[in-house]
């Protein structure tokens, strides 16, 4: 059974290369543009992680979460953020948004895939 | 008929001279010439060639080489021989060459197309001057004796894009 | 793909969206201008937010730390607590360049090392109030003035009262996952402490009512279990007790447990200021420099970003493609002479189907022409600046679509014709008042679709071209005869020439306007034309003919004697079948063809070319009616054949450039048509040329 991460953010560069990191990981990956077309997916499906931008059109990373959370199937599903440098009030955010936790950008391969690890 | 190119041996970034180096041989004006194997990507049957204008005589105009426009050159009125009538059994020799920008590929019609052959380097001699004046000098790469018979052994490369009008 | 080949991709990625990040700064910055629009600011800023992300995330150190500065700036604009100032705005402008050149150096994988960085951050610096970076090292750092602490014993590991929020689960946060982690700096033992648990009946299972005490042991600092406990602190009540010696406790004082709300020094404080820091006035210094970094080089064929919209009509198009074909393929199954109306029909959407596929396919790599637009804002706004002149910049139709490479290669040809305008075009705003005009000028580039090409429109109401001036340059030169009295239309043509210029003073803006022939050169290799206008002291209009695509050509197939020849429907204005009596000889030598009101000159192709024609006689052939820059001609044929479509091959390839020639193309037969550039047989024309050139053997 393969492990699918939903990996959001409106930088397609930094969607590329966290799924570039994840799928030589031996996960699979479902990238969406932002948090209205992440939530649209999660409505008909269910993955085992999602990674998340805070700053995005549309739907920021914090609502998504919160949306997220209001989907049955997404009740326990790990929900990372990914957050710019140690933005204190944004963290808080996400967290009493439902978010599990973050992983500060930048972040190398590894940090990303160490964090994963953890919580999957 | 395709001829299948030996693939030039480089060794640190410099050109190895193997030991045989192979050649293509035509009939030109009576005399034999040869020309670089690896420069041949085929032989073509003779084909509707469109002329162009304002190009010397010895450019024959411009042929269809699977969807590529590819000019052709006449290398008897190249070398100054008069112009011999084309038959059904005229080939074009396709020519494939480093140019300034990528590489450029050529026709070129001769007299006959031989065979190939399988030179040793140690047989290849440095042209004498008194070859006739028939082709410039700098397009001779040297003679080398084969089977009884004196082959002249062309840079195609630099004759091509010479004749293009390209230094 | 190879990891190397995706990283590369990625990073193609990255950098394109650099650059259309910067560009949304740039142009949400000279709105800025105006007004100070809170939606505006903010997605300046989020650009720059983006961008200072990604370049962290690729490793491209220098452009993130530069432009954290440049973020910081836009952030204190966007809530308020800085005014946006024009002196900002500008420092904005230069940072933006200077984010450019950096990008396009870690592009080029060279050192990102530029030149106005230092200079540029000093001054950002200056404004946020900061020490420029590399001033003295004075760290004012709000912690760290302290003496160093005292030598606290090594801790042999920690004891940990750990209490989480009974919503802990709801977060998909694990105990036994923090534990796991715990148990890699040591070993772990954890008690439950039951006391919340209610009786079973009562309790909720998505709710933790459990709380541990910890005893980890080893030489662990403290801040490696805080880091474990990072996610879960701000609602989870954690004490921490170092245990030292045999593990016991020591009632040492701690910093006290971190409860939610305890605030966080929040990083990003800017250092207390230090006033008598006297900082090199280096304000004028980005100014001088160089002019804004070129954006990135516009030659990457390599790759095109597509709009999913054109991929989507695509798919579709070659879906009802499969389904012409086995409507087809059914026929031939079920072979029915009566259907002989079926397949013709069958035929006809196949023919249908290809056609649009073909122009799908060719629209992908058509692009806005706002991509060559975008950055003539900028350029007015600072060249007017410089120049002390007022000029209003309106941009029409920067929607209309062109072929990528017409794209990349009309945009310097453009930024000359701008410079040109404003440099000797548009007069300054006492001439324009005395003038009569508005003290600003205008200036429009129009771009739209007009048959099968594009047009775009570079207009002023400046003063005009001086004819008077120009001829008599042209004349200085030789370019005109003494005695010949050319029209208008024929002067303005001149600026064209090549060495031309009447601009009095070389301005270091445009130069020395020799660029016009160069400007019509690239035109005329896109196979476009030029052609200008002008009326004294109202303005000039330079108008660009350009076609929609370079890969394929509306033709007119003709034939001259044994040779056919292709030439582009758009440069055919119509054909004629000639009648003696409007052929008139000219001193013995030149033929025109009288066609309405006009003479035009008779160009015999086969003369041109050295082909034996069918008849030499200009009643017996044809006349095709062309234009090109203005200048119509009638060129003589035999015989008009069909009228198609045809892909342009270029002659360069393998060959070479033909006079004449605009390229050749490969008819159904199989054998080669050369098409022709009318400008270039206009110009072998008058030359004089013969067909046959002979070359040093």
């Amino acid at each position: 059974m393969t492990t699918t991460i939903l990996a959001v953010d409106d930088s397609a560069s930094m969607r590329q290369m966290v799924s570039f990191t994840l799928r030589h990981a031996g996960y699979e990956v479902v990238e969406a543009v932002d948090g209205v077309e992440a939530l649209e997916y999660a409505r008909g499906n269910v993955v085992n992680l999602v990674l998340t931008d805070v700053n995005m059109p549309k739907m920021d990373g914090i609502t998504l979460v919160r949306e997220l959370r209001r989907l049955e199937s997404y009740r326990y599903v790990p929900l990372l953020m990914l957050t710019t440098e140690a933005g204190q009030e944004k963290k808080l955010e996400g967290r009493k948004a439902g978010a599990t936790g973050w992983l500060v950008k930048p972040f190398n391969p590894d940090k990303l895939l160490a964090t994963i690890a953890k919580v999957l | 008929m395709q001829l299948k190119t030996i693939p030039e041996r480089k060794m640190n970034g410099q050109l190895v001279v193997a030991e045989h180096e192979q050649y293509v041989s035509f009939m030109l004006g009576g005399e034999e010439y040869g020309a670089d194997i690896t420069r041949v990507q085929e032989i073509k049957g003779w084909d509707t060639v469109t002329r162009v204008p304002y190009t010397p005589n010895y450019i024959l105009g411009v042929v269809n080489l699977r969807g590529a426009i590819v000019p052709v050159i006449d290398l008897r009125m190249r070398f100054g021989l008069d112009h011999v009538p084309f038959e059904p059994t005229t080939v074009i020799v396709v020519i494939r060459v480093a140019a300034e920008r990528g590489e450029r590929t050529v026709g070129v019609v001769v007299d006959a197309v031989n065979e190939v052959h399988d030179i040793p380097t140690a047989n290849i001699q440095p042209s004498p001057d008194l070859l006739g004046g028939l082709i410039d000098q700098v397009f001779i790469k040297g003679i080398a004796t084969q089977g009884g018979r004196m082959v002249i052994l062309l840079d195609i490369e630099k004759l091509v894009n010479s004749s293009i009008g390209v230094a | 793909m190879s990891v190397d080949l995706e990283m590369e991709e990625i990073l193609k990625v990255f950098f394109e969206e650099c650059a259309e990040g910067l560009q949304a700064m740039e142009t949400g910055l000279l709105t800025l201008d105006a007004s100070a629009d809170r939606d505006t600011i903010d997605a300046i800023f989020r650009a720059a937010h983006s961008i200072k992300g990604g370049a962290g995330m690729f490793g491209f150190m220098e452009i993130s730390q530069f432009t954290h500065a440049v973020e910081t700036l836009l952030d204190q604009m966007r809530n308020g607590s800085r005014a946006v100032t024009p002196d900002a705005v500008q420092v904005l402008f230069q940072s933006i360049d200077v984010m450019r050149e950096m990008t396009v150096l870690a592009e080029a994988r060279q050192p990102i090392v530029s030149a106005h960085a230092d200079a540029v951050s000093t001054l950002l610096a200056q404004i946020l109030g900061r020490e420029p970076p590399g001033a003295a090292a004075v760290t004012t750092h709000t912690a760290a003035a302290a003496p160093p602490p005292p030598r606290e014993p090594e801790p042999a590991g920690w004891r940990i009262d750990f209490k989480p929020h009974t919503s802990l689960f709801k977060t998909c946060n694990d105990p036994l996952r923090i534990f796991r982690e715990l148990e890699t700096l040591g070993p772990l033992r954890a008690v439950a402490d039951v006391a919340q648990l209610p009786p079973l009946a009562a309790m909720d299972p998505t709710l933790c009512y459990l709380a541990w005490n910890l005893d980890l042991t080893g030489s662990v600092l403290q801040p490696q279990v805080a880091e474990i406990f990072e996610w879960v602190d701000a609602d989870s009540a954690i004490a921490y007790r170092p245990l030292v010696g045999a593990g016991e406790d020591e009632p040492a004082p701690l910093p006290p447990a971190r409860l939610a709300g305890t605030p966080v020094p929040v990083i990003g404080v800017p250092a207390p200021t230090v006033p008598a820091m006297v900082v090199p006035v280096a304000a004028a210094a980005p100014s001088g420099a160089a002019a804004p970094a070129a954006g990135r080089p516009a030659a990457d064929a390599g790759s095109i970003r597509v709009a999913t919209e054109k991929v989507d009509a695509l798919i579709n198009l070659v879906g009802e493609l499969v389904i012409t074909q086995s409507m087809l393929g059914r026929f031939s199954e079920h072979y029915d002479p009566e259907n002989l109306e079926s397949l013709r029909r069958g035929l006809t959407h196949l023919t249908r189907n290809t056609r649009d596929l073909q122009e799908s396919v060719l629209k992908i790599r058509m692009l806005p022409i706002s991509f060559s637009f975008n950055r003539f804002p900028r350029l007015v706004h600072e060249l007017s600046r410089k120049l002390g002149k007022k000029v209003e910049l309106q941009l029409n139709g920067e929607n209309t679509e062109l072929d990528k490479i017409v794209l990349e290669k009309i945009g310097d040809p453009l930024v000359h014709l701008v410079r040109n305008s404003l440099d000797h075009g548009l007069e300054t705003p006492a001439a324009r008042l005395a003038a009569g005009k508005s003290d600003t000028g205008l200036l429009e580039l129009n771009a739209f679709h007009e048959g099968g090409s594009v047009i775009i429109e570079v207009k002023d109401d400046g003063a005009g071209l001086n004819t008077a001036r120009i001829l008599a340059k042209a004349r200085e030169r030789g370019l005109v005869e003494p005695d010949v009295t050319p029209t208008n239309e024929q002067i303005y043509n001149l600026i064209f020439a090549a060495g031309f210029s009447t601009a009095e003073t070389v301005s270091d803006v445009s130069g020395r306007g020799v660029g016009m022939d160069v400007v019509r050169r690239n035109i005329n290799d896109l196979g476009g034309h030029v052609q200008v206008s002008s009326t004294a002291g109202r303005g000039s209009t330079i108008r660009i003919r350009l076609p929609l695509t370079l890969a394929i050509l509306e033709g007119q197939m003709l034939r001259v004697g044994p040779e056919t020849y292709v030439i582009s429907l758009v440069s055919i204005v119509e054909t004629v079948q000639p009648r003696q009596a409007h052929v008139q000889s000219i001193s013995g030598r030149a033929e025109v063809f009288k066609h309405r009101d006009e003479y035009l000159p008779i160009i015999r192709l086969h003369e041109l070319f050295g082909i034996e024609p069918d008849h030499r006689e200009i009643s017996k052939g044809l006349l095709v009616v062309a234009e090109s820059d203005g200048k119509r001609v009638a060129i003589l044929v035999d015989e008009l054949l069909a009228q198609q479509q045809v892909v342009i091959k270029s002659l360069d390839t393998n060959f070479r450039h033909v006079p004449g020639l605009a390229g050749a193309t490969i008819h159904g037969d199989g054998r080669v048509a050369l098409i022709l550039d009318v400008p270039s047989l206009i110009g072998k024309f008058l030359e004089g040329a013969s067909p046959q050139v002979d070359y040093a053997a």
